[in-house]
């Protein structure tokens, strides 16, 4: 453990140059979400939850550098019929976003909305994260909640016609975002989200989700190619009976990456998946924290992540599974994989399990290997040159995990995205 | 079309001198064999040629049109136009078997200046020369090997010839694993592919694929030599009496 003292001065430090948002329904949250993460006080280089991935950045009161990518490419989801969300820099951009209304869910910004006393949110907003604080800190996810300035609340009454995409632009080098979004999915109502783009030069975003008896929600989300990114950021699920919740992302590029995801199974049956495919190139750094928590009977988890890494970038995977007294007829999965191009590169993989029911199905399994040598071969006899068929075996290697999108058409659009930032290299 | 002269091969990571001196001339439009018992240097052979990594070329020279084969990486070769059909083809998990070999055409085309192929194009093509080599559509769209065959896999070897149309073929015990049927199946496409202008190396251990597949010259490959040539009566000379006599005669 890091002194406490230093530890205490590093996040006052950070903190110096934020102001909690007064007023409204989410002050008592923010004020609750500030005294906890001055108690628990910022990651430090010591921590173990942190020990494979430096949160130095992330802490640092100034915000590092970050350059603009600009990319003649076609933006991801481009042909998919959706409502578009945007945020520059962290902050919501009406003109850009199309009309927030769409039958079967009420979408309001959260700086709008928290002028009011009275919302649906009060009651997740902050909730969910405080839950998810245990029995792991998360102090990020608790300066987001205290310092959000926007993010949108999203209220999923029915079954909307379309996705909601949550589009972010990066237009300032130096920008520092904290987004927090709130999520309820009611009975029976089922909604897609995206999320991709480049957000800020710095990024914390923070999202609750709640899904009650029923609900379904899919979340598919595109992190890349701005390769200076520095971002942390949290889902917090609470699953009722009977709900879906899947979630996939694609990650490329980026110096440092942390992704949480909380997941808690609070009614029978429900089900939940959480993917990931990233490729590394260099000094990128892209870590997928995972803890689900069964706590009701015949729930199914599974987690699919994989990573290819090249040029010494590090891949990093912590992901548990804890199943709580009575959870029985659990089924648990967990699978994470990396392809190492190159000698220098590494992965790191802490996989859990905590089991304390008797009649559960867990597993999990974890590899690091390089291209298949005899494949290699296979491939070149025929004609295709090494750096094409590098490029077929990744891109085979990573789609089991984009195979996790139900959605074949997302799917596609993601695959053929990767394919094309494979052949472009950084 | 193939030229081997005194070509010595050792292991890379070990002193194993695998192949002693092997001396071998295809012409184009012939079909020639190789035989003899295991751990001869039939395998070596074919994979030194399509230049699988793990062997160390000593001495001697392998060149295809007056081309040195050796120089070349192994996309390169199939580009000049060799093809080995792999005694054990290799299964790629995701990558799809359509995928594979537009790609695979693609590639050879470009790298020899031609234009690619268009996906309408290729689709017609690929789906008459299937047919014929009774390969559905499933099996087109399936991941690589994934999941085929013995013979579904041996047979979509000599698809993929089909649809490269390399100059020099070389077929590393295609009759291993095969049921009759299947082997005529094989022998059929291979026979299909048979022209005035194309090279066939046949390595395999029994005679019978030669029944179907029938050759100009066989030679008998002993400890990484060959040690006699003859004409079509060598193989089934070898059929009757085993390697040993053979071995006994040139010793």
């Amino acid at each position: 453990m890091a002194k406490p003292e230093l530890k205490h001065s590093a996040t006052q430090a950070r903190l110096a140059g934020l102001t909690l948002p007064a007023g409204g329904w989410s002050e008592p949250a923010r004020r609750d979400a500030l005294s906890r993460l001055i108690a628990m006080g910022l990651p430090q280089r010591r921590d173990e939850y942190w020990k494979y991935t430096r949160p130095d950045a992330l802490v640092d009161p100034a915000t590092p550098f970050a350059a603009v990518l600009t990319s003649d490419e076609i933006p991801l989801f481009d042909h998919v019929d959706r409502l578009q969300i945007v945020f520059v820099d962290g902050v919501f951009d009406a003109d850009a976003s199309d009309d927030l209304a769409l039958q079967g869910v009420v979408i309001e910004r959260l700086a709008e909305t928290a002028k009011s006393e009275i919302h649906w949110a009060k009651a997740v907003y902050g909730t969910l994260e405080a839950r998810g604080q245990k029995p792991v800190e998360r102090p990020f996810a608790a300066m987001n909640t205290a310092f959000a300035t926007d993010g949108v609340v999203i209220h999923v009454t029915g079954k909307p016609s379309k996705p909601i995409n949550l589009i972010y632009r990066h237009r300032s080098e130096s920008s520092d975002a904290i987004l927090h979004h709130v999520i309820r999915v009611d009975t029976g109502a089922e909604a897609t989200i995206l999320e991709n783009g480049p957000a800020a030069a710095r990024f914390n975003k923070c999202t609750e989700i709640d899904v009650a008896d029923g609900g379904v929600l899919h979340h598919v989300r595109a992190q890349g190619r701005d390769h200076e990114r520095r971002a942390v950021t949290h889902m917090f699920a609470r699953l009722g009976e009977e709900s879906v919740f899947k979630s996939f992302t694609l990650t490329v590029n980026g110096m440092l990456t942390r992704n949480e995801c909380v997941i808690e199974l609070t009614g029978d049956n429900a089900v939940t998946h959480v993917a990931g495919a990233c490729v590394g190139d260099g000094d990128f750094h892209h870590d997928d924290t995972v803890f689900i928590t069964h706590d009701a009977v015949n729930c199914e988890s599974r987690q699919v992540f994989k990573k290819v890494l090249r040029n010494g970038a590090t891949g990093v995977f912590q992901g548990k599974i804890l199943v709580q007294p009575g959870a029985q007829k659990t089924d648990g999965y967990q699978i994470s994989q990396s392809l190492l191009l190159d000698e220098d590169s590494q992965f790191l993989a802490k996989p859990e399990l905590e089991i304390y029911a008797d009649d559960v199905a867990c597993s999990h399994g974890s590899t690091s290997g390089a291209i298949d040598e005899d494949a290699m071969f296979y491939l070149r006899s025929r004609g295709v040159p090494e750096s094409t068929a590098t490029d077929l075996l990744t891109l085979a290697f990573l789609a089991e995990s984009v195979d996790e999108i139900e959605n074949k058409a997302l799917a596609d659009d993601i695959l053929a995205r990767l394919q094309g930032w494979l052949a472009r290299r950084r | 079309m193939l030229e081997i002269k005194n070509l010595h091969v050792k292991l890379e990571e070990e002193e194993k001198q695998i192949l002693k001196g092997v001396d071998l001339m295809i012409e184009a439009g012939k079909v020639h064999a190789i035989m003899g018992p295991n751990g001869s240097g039939k395998s070596t052979l074919s994979y030194v040629l399509s230049g699988r990594g793990g062997y160390e070329v000593t001495e001697g020279s392998a060149t295809m049109e007056g081309v040195d084969l050796l120089e070349l990486e192994p996309e390169e070769r199939a580009a000049a136009g060799l093809f080995l059909a792999f005694q054990y083809p290799v299964e790629i998990p995701g990558v799809g078997n359509m995928t594979f070999l537009r790609t695979a055409v693609n590639a050879q085309r470009k790298a020899r200046g031609q234009e690619e192929m268009s996906a309408a194009e290729f689709l017609k093509v690929v789906r008459e020369r299937a047919k014929s080599l009774k390969i559905d559509a499933d099996m087109l769209k399936r991941p690589v090997n994934v999941g085929f065959s013995g013979g579904e896999k041996k047979r979509n070897e000599i698809l993929q010839m089909a649809m490269l149309e390399p100059k020099m073929c070389i077929l590393d015990e295609t009759d291993s694993g095969l049921d009759v049927d299947a082997m005529k199946l094989v022998a059929d496409g291979v026979n299909a592919l048979r022209d005035i202008g194309r090279g066939f190396l046949v390595i395999t251990h029994y005679q019978r694929l030669l029944d179907h597949i029938q050759p100009d010259v066989v030679h008998i490959m002993a400890d990484g030599r060959i040690v006699k040539s003859g004409g079509p009566e060598l193989a089934l000379e070898v059929e009757h009496n085993g390697y040993a006599d053979i071995l006994s005669e040139v010793a």
